[in-house]
């Protein structure tokens, strides 16, 4: 509510504390399960305790029915973690948004990331009817508009002021067109984002361009750019990243390595391959975190490791990021 | 124009089942342009139908016509008299037209041939593709004249998603992405800034979500006394 002391922070998250104390952030990703199950939810955080700043609540993603983003990260919240739960603009309008922005500000969630969200001919209820009321870059600007002056997006009055969130949005360095992902990425700013969580990076001279460009346009100065990665798991996930998945580039480098990695190893013996390809994966990403790290304008990273959420805590402690930040 | 598509045989023998007596009516205009239900497409379904109801053993009895237009009065009137004989209609028009049909004849059952699928037009001999929702606010000023209402899969007014590559949208690879579109042609009119303004959320009262709409213009409007229903 208005009247609270905010002491200069926005909505006073623990991610946005270790960002604006100038840490290099490290936040990762938690996918919720395909039922109700809240042990779930605690088992994968034991994994992400004290190695990540927050953790982002996937939003039924890749349109596959999941538990609620905000009912798995209240589950965070009580096991003493900082949640940032993704709000797609696929399932809800502009009303069902704003109602449980309202109930995830009461329940104490305090960052929120924007997306427009994958298409639901990719998940599990092709036939289903989609949304779309807004588009990611406006519903920021709700939410924004929400926080700062205290409006639902109608221009109507929220009694009592509105909810304060720390605002996310994502960017894919590597879409189509090229030249204007840059620009994309400034109107998140312009709308309202405080921070943007990158697109899965496997190809670093690109992102490198494209944070040159970002730098040189000023942006890296308005809001905190945190670079996705994840670790690969094995030849196979490689190549289908490559060549399936929207929006995604996938260096040639990487799938040698991860290639060479199995070379010397007998093909049935799938153990001994599975793990050489995890060994690989993550060694590839510490690397990448590292060079990341150089990369002006970079205010942290976004560890996405769905499913494989053992793989974090070695490359963060490998990357040399832990211990996480304590802020008060 | 309204882009239509034959339903399949098996789905019509399925709406015909139990009667014996068929008129299939198709339309003069949008779906003969796109070659779905003009007379000759009546002529090639309603053989079709004889044949294949014959060779079922409960052969139906069909009959033909084509009107101009079936979602006019004019045009639909002349039919009244004939359609006593018939104890049902197939109509090979679009929607509007086998609504027109049931509201002006409203004792005759109406059943519809084709799947009304969108307004487009033939980029080339045999493609149809959309190009418009109807959306009651048109925008496309703002987007160098590629709709992203009715060609971006996700609607986005502030495109392109992550997901476009190559020109393409990552939902069909058939489908060029329609802010690739755009931006290319933003970028070749010299208009890019346009794309840097925020668009902010759409009406979207003026499209189908407010409810059915209707435009009435009294300028055109006949006396009272006048009208006909
Ligand atoms: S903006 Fe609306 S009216 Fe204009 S072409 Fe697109 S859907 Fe049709
Ligand atoms: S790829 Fe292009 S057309 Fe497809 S949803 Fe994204 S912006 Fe829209």
């Amino acid at each position: 509510m208005s009247e609270v002391v905010h002491n200069g922070y926005k909505s006073g998250s623990n991610l946005e504390r270790v960002l604006v104390a100038g840490h290099f952030a490290v936040t990762g990703e938690l996918g919720p399960p395909k039922n109700h199950d809240a042990n779930v939810i605690r088992r994968k955080a034991e994994l992400l305790k004290g190695c990540v700043d927050a953790v982002n609540i996937t939003d039924n993603q890749t349109a596959i029915v999941r538990m609620s983003s905000i009912a798995a990260g209240v589950i965070l919240i009580q096991e003493g973690m900082d949640p940032v739960i993704q709000m797609t603009c696929r399932d809800r309008n502009r009303l069902g948004m704003q109602s449980d922005l309202l109930g995830a500000a009461a329940l104490g969630i305090k960052n929120v990331l924007c997306l427009t969200g994958d298409h639901q001919s990719f998940g599990n209820h092709p036939t289903a009817k989609n949304v779309h009321d807004l588009d990611s870059i406006q519903l920021v600007r709700m939410v924004k508009d929400m926080r700062d002056d205290d409006r639902f997006q109608c221009g109507e009055e929220i009694p009592g002021g509105g909810p304060r969130f720390f605002i996310g949005a994502a960017a894919n360095p590597f879409g189509d067109p090229f030249e204007f992902r840059p620009y994309r990425l400034a109107k998140k700013v312009a709308a309202g984002a405080d921070f943007i969580q990158t697109q899965l990076i496997y190809d670093i001279p690109r992102f490198r361009e494209f944070m040159k460009r970002v730098v040189d346009m000023g942006l890296h100065e308005k809001v905190f750019i945190l670079a996705g990665v994840g670790p690969l798991k094995s030849v196979g996930m490689a190549k289908y990243m490559r060549d399936q998945v929207p929006g995604m580039i996938v260096a040639d480098e990487y799938i040698e390595r991860m290639e060479a990695a199995v070379k010397h190893i007998d093909k049935t013996d799938k153990k001994a391959r599975a793990e050489a390809w995890q060994q690989e994966g993550i060694r590839i990403c510490i690397e990448q975190i590292q060079q990341i790290r150089e990369i002006e304008g970079v205010a942290g990273i976004h560890m996405m490791a769905i499913e494989w959420e053992e793989a974090i805590r070695p490359i963060v402690e490998g990357a040399g990021l832990l211990p996480r930040p304590a802020i008060q | 124009m309204i882009v239509g598509e034959q339903k399949p045989l098996a789905e019509i023998k399925q709406m015909l089942a139990g009667f014996h007596k068929v008129l299939l009516v198709g339309c003069g205009t949008c779906v003969t342009v796109c070659m779905a239900g003009g007379e000759k497409e009546v002529g090639i379904l309603a053989s079709a139908l004889r044949m294949s109801t014959r060779l079922d053993g409960n052969a139906i009895e069909c009959d033909e016509v084509t009107v101009q237009r079936q979602c006019e009065w004019e045009y639909i009137d002349p039919l009244g008299s004939r359609l006593a004989n018939y104890d049902v209609v197939l109509s090979l028009a679009c929607g509007i037209g086998v609504q027109t049909l049931v509201q002006r004849f409203p004792n005759v059952w109406v059943v519809p041939g084709l799947n009304t699928t969108f307004l487009g037009m033939p980029p080339e001999q045999g493609v149809w593709e959309e190009r418009c929702q109807a959306c009651g606010d048109c925008i496309l000023d703002k987007t160098g004249g590629i709709c992203p209402i009715a060609r971006c899969s996700k609607q986005l007014l502030n495109g392109p998603c992550g997901g476009s590559q190559k020109g393409v949208c990552e939902v069909n690879p058939q489908t060029p992405c329609a802010w690739q579109l755009i931006y290319d042609r933003m970028s070749a009119m010299g208009r890019l800034e346009q794309l840097l303004e925020i668009q902010p959320p759409k009406n979207w009262s003026a499209a189908r979500h407010g409810g059915p709409r209707r435009i009435i213009r009294d300028d055109l409007r006949l006396p009272e006394d006048y009208r006909t229903a």
